[in-house]
This record gives structure tokens, sequence and C-alpha cells, in this order.
């Protein structure tokens, strides 16, 4: 009897490859590729005037030296804005190498191709390039301004500008017994994973065919976009995602100029040619995210409940608009949460500035908006003096309102409809783990020895597994063994696990036979990609559609084989057999091999396959009309609609009252990700979230000076947490299955970092008496916070302020 | 005698995983692109080549040091042990089961780093606490775990060593 | 992120050490462990045409414990250093200090004096050296010279050293036994540079809580150009060891001058110098 693998904390099928350094990293490959160093700006705004590449052809070692003027057809041309909407006013994007203008540091310009990097650097630091500065934008205020502009053809700076409205917010706020209003401020950070990014490209001439490695989060649009930006056709040009050393969004992004530009080496040298990002390209030629500015006007009863919101951010997208307002048309849908407003508007301007774009990043747009949101739910709970849950608690949307339609649109272009959940109960959880009401009682102990400690909240939900779509491909070989198939990628989420487990599940398998490839247009040409939590929820149902399509003709197969009905027959470990008649009985194998009528037999168990083995009927045709050879299925999964996720968090802080250090105490979770397919799998999500999340709210940030230099453009500099700065991570989780998908499966990846700002705002703010309105925020800021606010108290007595 | 060598190559032989590799290279050549790409042992994995990420961590006489922080040249009297020396698929050492077990990675990338850093610190301290696993690691970046499930492995991976050690004992 | 082309000179003896900085040490620089240098070849902020490696020179990587001193070679790890018994018996600042420098694999390889002739104020050791009364032996062509460390730093980054000398061992002098220490430093992430750090050495008669303190000295990290001492005498001589340490604030922040950078700001630094001092002097005397 086999154990059922769908919900069990099965041990990953990836990991002994990896533990043990064989792993297949990009860099791990094309170890006789050409390598490629750039030449990157160091200004943010210029004109290039004059490129000398001289003296750079002349080391030895270096193979070619190109810039713009080399690249030649759609190679030439600007790279795509991938996801147009009608909101933008003015998408501009740039050129795989700059083609006159610089709009941020760490542009690329020239790309040195050499024997090895070492050379290419060598190389690309004799290269000299000559600027016409021009005056940067830095920071979303200098953008709003619109005295100087990023894009001399975008007026205002202002990329896209979006309004959306439901109810009547207008007469609703003016009749609210209490208003309040809160600006706040939240910086950039980046998805920062351990392997950067990386391209090897192989332009195999005779038969000129392009096969492209990228660490990237999707196959598919990269080899769309490379086979465009190369002229080449689809069919002629595949892509294969290796092992992907973390993505967390900056993959999603493509084709990001590398991915054209390798490819477009490879064919001209008629030689493999490989990029491997460094970790300071990564800082300024990559993506970040986060950064906006908010006003929210909000009007409420006696009581806490909403009766208007009125919200208004800037979102800085950096110099260029690839992937669109993706990121924030989250931040104004998803801000919502668990509430109901009642009467909702949001309007964001999308504003170019002279930095690095931005691209989503784990969360996308929603730490934002849960941020602004909460930040609001706390400033209503002071305002009237009410406990911070219990104002959640009077506007949560109920159990039984599911499905939920705020009245919005989403990121996907559908509408913002909530399919399950159940907040009071999440929060109920979270109270008792965290012990909320006992905490009181904790904080004047604390107090009493001097000590600050403050609790805070936050709530989400995270619309996830977003379309349009993925596929699944089950293949059972005449050895047993299964090949699963589905073309988004993976970046360590365990797709080969769950995934193995989904198929072994329903068709009856053991996970050891089953065999998982990810992100290989080879494999499944038709995929869209990895991110917004879509993994398990949509391959995850795309593979289990495909499992019982070859369920079902395993079982016709096998029922005419044994001359019973289907419905009669089951699976348990790759047999097939009468259920209450164990011996007769045929192997999933065995059905495999009969599923293929052959000429040739290959080997001992194919014999029976072959056309004088006496196993067919003569006067049917070997492969029946609406049949097709070998035991194999592939569908799609495609929902209308997004699934919605959501989750609580607290956190117990400790503030220092001399230094302002911050120290989090506890940190405690409760989410509900609809169905669990690997519990392990899902807490190890949660807790790497929180931990990004922690980064985003203590200590990383991107340090722009006002030229527009990146200051911190290191790990020595942008502080990602190790260990020592990471809480442990107390969870609890709730199920309320997705009726939207036939797993129950909603997403799980981005959940863990959504609330982390906004409940760490809330904890900082409760140890210290008021508002923190700016994150991230680190012991210095908290410092001078309290600095200013003592200096405001005591105004009257003029206190001197040093030089 | 002093050995002046210049940017043209040099020959270079290194001890790693018990077997002496000769190379020629340029003295500049960083260790961890010695090891990954003169030796082809892709293990070892390079995350920030300036010494704060932790992934390229290889043991150095026993003793955990930034591969890209150290000259292949300068690296020719010691012993060098890189993940690839210190389990295989079918015969894992207690650290590589213990972050199996313990869902201790999830992309994996860094994941060399820390058990070479964790393979020593049990060596050092055969029986830690939470504490002290989670200090053994505060040197190595994780983008994905959160560190908790590694703080575990650290743990299972000392127990994991000493069941062997006990196991091996007769009496 | 590759460095640049360099001449590689291996010399196996001091003579040769020396006799090879003064061919090339104008254009070169010595390579010990290489923890901070090694990040800026690789970022090709320095492209320095020679590297001389003393790691093969015989004789650097001792560690001496004499009545009056802790002597320390060139090439001895930190980690060597933070793990020797005998050192810590007599100097247990070294070790306080140690656990405060970077990350176990960093400090594997790093050399204690590595990071005193590279004078970074950010640095824990150079503090150290000035705290202890350090004597740094130096050796180039014109031979062996001594320099206490007070006239060692003088500059950020910068020392007496001539580019063809070799900072060959540190001498950090013990403290009477009546003498104790404590190290405090408050970094962003545990093993980052100090936004900043203290050293202090006490000076205590008595036992119990009837201990009087009869001197304080204090040396800084991160808020000065160079390492500097502050002798807190004169607001702790006489206090219990109970004290509040008043006085000391104004002392030390009169005494640093933090820069701001993107971490913190110079008032905060200063403040947290300040509050360190105390914390380390009631953590020296409890």
């Amino acid at each position: 009897m086999s154990t059922r693998q769908f919900g069990q904390p099965v041990q990953r099928k990836e990991d002994p490859r990896l533990v043990t350094g064989n792993g297949r990293y990009l860099d791990d490959l094309g170890q006789d590729a050409y390598e490629v160093a750039f030449v990157r700006s160091p200004h943010a705004h210029a004109r290039i005037t004059d490129i000398d590449v001289d003296e750079a052809v002349e080391i030895d070692g270096v193979v070619a030296v190109f810039t713009h003027e080399d690249l030649d057809g759609p190679a030439a041309d600007r790279l795509p804005l991938l996801i147009p909407h009608p909101s933008i006013e003015a998408g501009r994007t740039g050129y795989p190498l700059a083609k006159d203008e610089i709009n941020h540091v760490g542009e690329a310009i020239v790309m040195v191709v050499a024997r090895d990097r070492y050379l290419a650097e060598d190389a690309a630091q004799r290269i000299v390039v000559t600027y016409e500065l021009l005056p940067p934008v830095v920071g979303i205020a200098k953008s709003r301004d619109g005295e100087l502009l990023v894009h001399d053809d975008a007026p205002g700076n202002v990329a896209a500008h979006l309004l959306q409205e439901v109810g009547n917010v207008e007469p609703a706020m003016a009749a609210a017994p209490h208003t309040l209003t809160l600006d706040l401020e939240i910086e950039r950070s980046a998805c920062m994973p351990m392997e950067g990014k990386g391209v090897l490209a192989h332009w195999d001439s005779d038969e000129q065919r392009m096969r492209i490695h990228s660490s990237t989060q999707t196959t598919t649009g990269v080899r769309a976009a490379v086979a465009a930006k190369l002229a080449l056709p689809l069919a002629q040009v595949e892509c294969i995602a290796p092992d992907v050393g973390g993505g967390f969004g900056v993959k999603i992004m493509h084709p990001w100029p590398e991915e054209v530009l390798i490819p477009w080496a490879s064919r001209r040298l008629n030689h493999d040619v490989k990029w491997t990002e460094d970790r300071r390209e990564h800082f300024t030629s990559s993506a970040h995210e986060r950064g906006q500015l908010q006003t929210v006007t909000v009007g409420f009863d006696d009581d806490g409940r909403l009766l208007a919101l009125d919200v208004k951010f800037w979102h800085d997208n950096g110099a260029y608009l690839p992937y669109g307002v993706i990121v924030p048309i989250i931040t104004a849908t998803q801000l919502l949460g668990p509430y109901k407003p009642q009467n909702y508007r949001v309007e964001f301007w999308s504003m170019y500035t002279n930095t690095v774009l931005v691209t989503p990043y784990r969360g996308a747009g929603r730490p934002q908006g849960c941020y602004a949101m909460e930040r609001t739910m706390d400033a209503i709970a002071a305002e009237l003096g009410l406990d911070r849950t219990e104002v959640r608690s009077r506007n949560f949307i109920q159990p039984e309102e599911m499905p939920y339609d705020q009245g919005l649109l989403f990121q996907d272009g559908r509408p913002l409809k909530y399919d399950s959940g159940d907040f009071p109960a999440s929060l109920a959880k979270l109270k008792a783990l965290v012990g909320w009401d006992d905490f009181p009682a904790y904080k004047k102990e604390a107090e009493a020895q001097g000590r600050k400690v403050g609790l805070g909240i936050g709530c989400y939900v995270e619309g996830t597994g977003v379309g349009p779509y993925e596929g699944g491909h089950v293949h059972v070989e005449t050895s047993g063994r299964v090949n699963v198939a589905t073309g988004l990628t993976t970046q360590g989420q365990g797709h080969q696990t769950i995934l193995a487990q989904i198929v072994a599940d329903e068709l009856g398998v053991s996970i050891d036979d089953v065999h998982v490839t990810t992100g290989d247009t080879r494999r499944m040409p038709y995929a869209v990609g990895t991110f917004a939590s879509r993994g398990a929820v949509m391959s995850g149902n795309a593979v289990a559609l495909a499992a019982r399509a070859v369920r079902a003709k395993a079982l016709r197969i096998a029922a005419d084989a044994l001359e019973v009905s289907e419905d009669d027959l089951q699976i348990e470990d790759g047999t097939i057999s009468v259920k209450g008649a164990p011996h007769a009985s045929i192997a999933l194998s065995t059905v495999a091999v009969m599923s293929n009528p052959l000429r040739y037999a290959f080997d001992e168990s194919a014999k029976a396959a072959t056309q004088f083995a006496g196993t067919y009927d003569p006067d049917k045709p070997p492969i029946a009309d609406d049949d097709e050879p070998g035991l194999e299925g592939k569908d799609f999964y495609s929902p209308t609609q997004a699934t919605f996720a959501n989750g609580m968090h607290a956190a117990i802080v400790e503030t220092d009252p001399v230094t302002a250090e911050i120290k989090i105490l506890r940190y405690c979770v409760v989410h509900d990700c609809g169905t669990v397919v690997n519990p392990m799998i899902v807490e190890g999500q949660v807790h790497g979230g929180v931990a990004q999340g922690v980064g985003g709210a203590l200590y990383e940030r991107m340090a722009y000076d006002e030229s527009g230099q990146l200051l911190n453009a290191s790990f020595m500099d942008f502080l990602i947490p190790y260990a020592s700065e990471v809480p442990h991570i107390e969870t609890d989780h709730l199920e309320t299955p997705s009726p939207l998908n036939p797993l129950g499966i909603k997403g799980a990846g981005e959940a863990g970092t959504i609330p982390v700002t906004a409940t760490i705002a809330s904890a900082i703010s409760d140890a210290e008496g008021f508002a923190i309105r700016s994150m991230p925020i680190s012991p210095d800021e908290l410092w001078d916070l309290r600095r200013q606010r003592a200096l405001a108290a005591t105004s009257s007595s003029t206190p001197e302020e040093p030089a | 005698m002093t050995t002046e060598t210049s940017n043209t190559t040099v020959e270079v032989t290194l001890n790693v995983n018990g077997v002496a590799h000769t190379r020629e290279v340029e003295p500049r050549r960083l260790l961890s692109d010695f090891l990954r790409h003169d030796l082809r042992l892709t293990g070892t994995h390079v995350g920030c080549e300036h010494g704060v990420c932790g992934t390229c961590t290889v043991l150095v006489d026993g003793d955990p040091m930034r591969s890209c922080l150290m000259f292949a040249v300068s690296a020719q009297d010691a012993r060098i042990t890189t993940v690839e020396g210190l389990g295989t698929q079918d015969d894992m050492g207690p650290v590589q089961q213990a972050f199996v077990e313990c869902h201790g990675l999830q992309c994996g990338f860094c994941t060399p780093g820390f058990v070479t850093t964790i393979t020593a610190f049990i060596e050092e301290n055969p029986d830690p606490t939470s504490e002290e696993a989670r200090e053994a690691i505060s040197g190595n970046l994780c983008r994905c775990t959160g560190y908790q499930n590694i703080c575990k492995a650290v743990l299972r991976a000392a127990e994991i060593k000493r069941e062997g050690a006990n196991g091996g004992d007769g009496a | 992120m590759k460095p640049a082309p360099f001449v590689h000179h291996s010399p196996h003896t001091l003579d040769e050490a020396v006799e090879t900085l003064r061919e090339v040490g104008h254009d070169g620089k010595v390579l010990a462990g290489g923890q901070s240098l090694i990040p800026v070849l690789n970022m090709r902020l320095a492209q320095p045409a020679h590297l001389v490696d003393i790691n093969r020179v015989a004789g650097l990587d001792t560690i001496t414990v004499t009545d009056h001193f802790v002597r320390v070679g060139a090439t001895v790890r930190h980690a060597a250093l933070q793990r020797h018994d005998d050192a810590y018996a007599v100097l247990p600042v070294l070790r306080q200090a140690l656990n405060n420098v970077a990350h176990p694999a960093i400090r594997n390889r790093g050399t204690t004096v590595g990071s005193i002739a590279h004078a970074d104020a950010a640095g824990e050791m150079p503090s150290i050296a000035v705290l202890t009364n350090a004597v740094m032996e130096v050796i180039g062509p014109k031979g062996r010279r001594e320099v206490a460390a007070g006239d060692f730093f003088e500059g950020p980054l910068q020392t007496v050293l001539e580019a063809d000398e070799l900072l060959e061992a540190v001498r950090f002098a013990r403290f009477g036994p009546s003498t104790r220490t404590a190290f405090l430093e408050s970094a962003r992430r545990h093993g980052d540079y100090a936004l900043a750090g203290v050293g202090v050495a006490v000076d205590v008669e008595g036992e119990g809580s009837d201990a009087v303190v009869r001197g304080a000295r204090a040396a800084y990290v991160s808020v000065t150009d160079i390492p500097v001492v502050i002798d807190l005498t004169e607001v702790v001589a006489g206090q219990r060891i109970s004290s509040s340490w008043d006085g000391v604030d104004e002392l030390v922040q009169a005494g640093i001058a933090p820069e701001a950078d993107i971490h913190a700001s110079s008032d905060y630094r200063r403040v947290l110098a300040a509050e360190l001092t105390r914390r380390a002097l009631t953590g020296a005397v409890s």
C-alpha cells in the first residue's frame, strides 16, 4: 500500500545533488566558452560623446569588443516593454548597449569578449568613454518636482498614472466622524539572490540553432525574446534554466540586455559565449524595488470602522519601465488586505529617476501596500484608544462573505475577487501564538526594569497563482520511469519534489520513479514563468491534470488487457490491479509498452508490443483514430482568476533606551495558503520570506547620493541579515482550500515577506510610543527620531543645536 | 630564494580533496576560480568576490576560509577540502545528510559554503547549543532559508557525527 | 571582479622579504592574510604592480608570551591569537577584541599584525595596539626600528611604515595585575565594521563590592581618524565598581570625532561610543 505523498513533509529529491556540490549553476557550465565583461556607466545621467576601444583590442586573449554601433537588426532596437498597460503615458526602455544616452550608473555601454573574465576585465578597464554629463534625477521627491527630466519626452518624469475608485470616497470622507492623514515612506531594497544573473549561449552554425542557458525565472520568455531580437525562427531557439541560485523576482525580468547580447555575440563569433554577473554588476545593473512615497487619508467611525480610504502614492520605477506598472498596480490593489474599505480611491504615479530600474522583488508591491494599510490601522487604533487587533477585526471581511469582490482590477487584468479565507480565525490563532492579551503585563514588567519593548502586528492578503496558464507533461517510460515536465522554472522552491509528490499520488507510482524537469523549452515550450507565488498553484494543478490523463489512458489499456471494467481497477506502486483481486494485475511499465505498438523490439519488454506478438486486434488499427501512441499526457491549467492566500504576523521587539538598537525578541507567523503539498517546504518558504522581510525592515536599503551613485554596492554595506540578525520564527497555519483549482492550493512563496515591514514598524511604534512612518529604520534613525521629539517637546526653551 | 613570478603563468600544485593537481595559472588567479575553472570542481560557488557572503568557503588545513580572498599560488602548501571532498550523493557526510533531513537548503547556491563551515565547526564543537549553532553560521549569507533550518541542521549534523563515532565503538 | 595582473614574490626568509621590498616596495604591497587587501584588488580599487607574499617567510607565525608582553608575528592569524590560551591568560583584551573581528573564516586567514599595518580606524586591533601601548617592530633595508603604537598611526590607512618596510611583529604590553579589561562594539550586523567600539583598561584597587577604581583608559574603533586613547582617570578615579560613570560621556564625546556615513550619523556614533564606554567600564569591573 503506497503512502499518500500529498501533504507530507517529503525530503527533497534535489538535495543530495545540491549538498554534495553536484548542482549545475550557470557559471558551472560552458567552461570553454569565451567570457564577457562590460564597460558600464559610472554616471547616472549623461550623453556618450566618444568611445575609444583601441587599447582594449590589443590585449592578447581579447576576442572582440562591441558597442551599440556593432549591433544589427532588432538587437539594435530598444528592449521590449513587456507588459503594456493603458495607464502608461511614457513607456521608455533601454538598449542592450547604450546608444547615446545613459540613464543610470551601471548601464552597459561596451561588451568585451575574451578568453577569460580576467582578460575581459583588463580590456574593459582600458576602454575610454567620453561623456557629456547631464543633471541626474535621484529620489522620488526630486522626480516629482519635475524640474529636471530623466527622459526629455516624459514630462514631469511620469511614466504612468492610474486612478481606481470603488464607491464614492469624497462624500464618505466628508461625512466621516474621524479622519486621519498619514505620510509614509518606504525605501528601496533588492532581491539579491546569492547567484547573480548569467547567460551562456551556444550557436550551432551547422543547424543554425541557438541554445541559451540563462539563470532566469522564465525560459519561454527569454526564448521568445531572443528569437525576436536575433530574428531567428522560434523553432531554432531553445532556452534552459540550469540550477538557479535564487531569483526572488529579479530573474523574471527579461530579456536582460545580456540575454540578447550573449546569444548575439555567440552567433557573430560562432563560439560559445558566457557572461556571469558579478556582485557589483548585480547592484547597479539588475533591478531594485520598494521605493514609494505614500499619502493615506482615512475616514472612520467611532468604532474604528473604515468609511473611506483615499491613497495617493508615488512609485520610483528607476530609469526605464520594461516591466510596466505591475508593482504599483499590486500595491494599489493588495493594499486592502483582509479589510472592507467601503469606499476606496487609489491613485498612483510611476516616476522615472536616474537609478537602477525597478521590477518585482518578492512581494512585488505588496509589502508597501500592507505597510500603508497596517500603519493606517494602527493610527486608527491610537486615535480611538482601541486595541489594534480590535480595530482590525471590525474591518475584516467575514468568511461567509467569501467570495468577496473588492471591485478593482488586479495585476492580471481580472477582478480582485477573494476566493476564500477565514481572517477572524487567523487572528485568533496569531493572538494565541504570540500571547497578545498577556503582552501589556509583560510590557509593564519590562518598563519597570528600564526596558522598552513593543508588540506589532501586520495582516495581508496575497493574490497568488495568477495566470495565464502553465502546462504539465507526464510520460511513463517502458521501464516504469515517469518523466514530468513543466515549463516554469525553479530557484529553490522544491518543484522537483512537490510536483513529484502530486504526480506520484495521481498516478499511483513511487515518488522515486518520478523525475521532474522544469524550465526547459525543449521539454515544455508553453509556459509563463515563476513569479507571484504561482509555481505550486499553476504547475501543481497542470501536472495533476496531465497525470490524470495518463492514468485514464493506463486504466483503459489495462482494462482491455485484463478484460475488466476500468472502474474496477486501481493503481498502486506502479501496478494496476483489480480491486479485491490483487493477483489480476499488470505493471504500469507493461501498459507503457502496450501503449506504443512497435515494429522493432529494442529490449526484452518491448517484444510484447511488436507486430507478431499477437496482442493487438487485427481488425483495428494499432492506434485508434482518436488516440496517440505512448503512455503520456499533457494538459494545461488556466484559471479564471488568482487565488488569494492570507496571513498575519506579530513581532515583539526591544529597543535600547540609549543606543536605540533594535532587537526582535519574538516573531510569529500564521498563514493560510490553502491545501499544503509539502509542509516542510512551505515552512521553509515562510522562514526565508520573513528573513528577507527583516532585511527590508531593519537593514537593507539602496543608498544613492544626489549624483546617482549607489554608495553601498557591496555586501559590506548593503546589509543582508546573517543568522545573527534573523529571529527564530514561530509558525502556525490554517488550511482553507481554494475552491478555484482541483488541488485547493494557494501560493506561499511571498507570504513571509509581505507584512514584515508593517509588523516591525508597528512593534517599534508600540515600544517607543510614537508612530514610525518611514521604513526601513536603523538604530541611528530611531535615535534621531527620539532626539527630534525631545527637541520638539522642549522647543520653548530653544535648546542649542550643534553647528 | 625569492621566487618571482609575473603575470605570465606559473605552475601551481594544489592538494585538493587529497589529490595533487598541477596547473599553469596567472598569479592573480583566485583560489575560487582555480577550483572552479581550472580543476572544474564547481561545487564551490562564488557569491560576492569580496569575502562577505561565505559562499566560496573551503577548508584550508581544516579551517574555513574564503577562497575568493586567496590566490591559488598562495595555497600551495595547504590541504584544501571542498564540498566535493565531504561526501557523495550515495555517501553523504554528516553535514550534508543533516541539510537534507532538516530542509537546510532551498536554491542550494550558498550551501557548499555552509557545509564546509559547519564541518569544521562540529569538529571543534561536537555538541553545540542552539546559540552556538546560530553563531557558527553567522558569517555566511543565505537568501532563501532564513537560517532556521540551517541552525537545526548544525545540531543534527553534530548528532549524526556523534552517533557515527559511537557506532564505531564496539564496547 | 577579478584582480589586475601583478608580479608575485614569495620570499622564504625575512632577509629575502626585506630585499624584495627594497626592490619593489615603492610599487608593491605586502600580502599577509589579504582579507582587507584582496577585496580591494578584486574590485580593482588598487592595482599594485607587485605583491610580496610573506606567508612562506619562516619564523613570522609565532606568538611569544613573556612577563612584559605578548609578541605576535606578522603572519599569525587572528584565529591563532584568539585561541591562544597563554596570551588570553595574560592579556585577555586580545581575545575580547578578536571575538569582534569579522567572522571566523576571515579570522582564520587574516592576520593581526596585518590589520594593524592596514591602519583602518574601523579595525579592532589598531585600537588594541594603542590601548596596550604596543611596540611595533619594523624591519626594512636600513635595519630594524621600533615604534610606539601611539606614534605609528598617521591617518586613515596611513602609518609611519615606509613603502620598503615590513611590520615584522607587534608586542602588546601586558597590563598590571590590578587592571581589568573589556571590549564592546556595536555593529549593524554581527561581524560588520563597528559603528563604534571601545576597549577599556581599568585599574582597580581592592576586591568585591569594596573595590575602587584608580584609573581607566579607553581606545576606540570607528569614531576617530586614527586609533586614540582617552584617559578617563579624572572622572572615574575613586568610583565604586557599581558606578554609573558620570562624567564619562562628556570626556569621551570631547575626545572623538566620528564621521557620518550611510550607516550612522556623527552625533549618533558619539553617543554610542560614550554609552559603550560606560557599559564596558561596568563590564570590566564586574
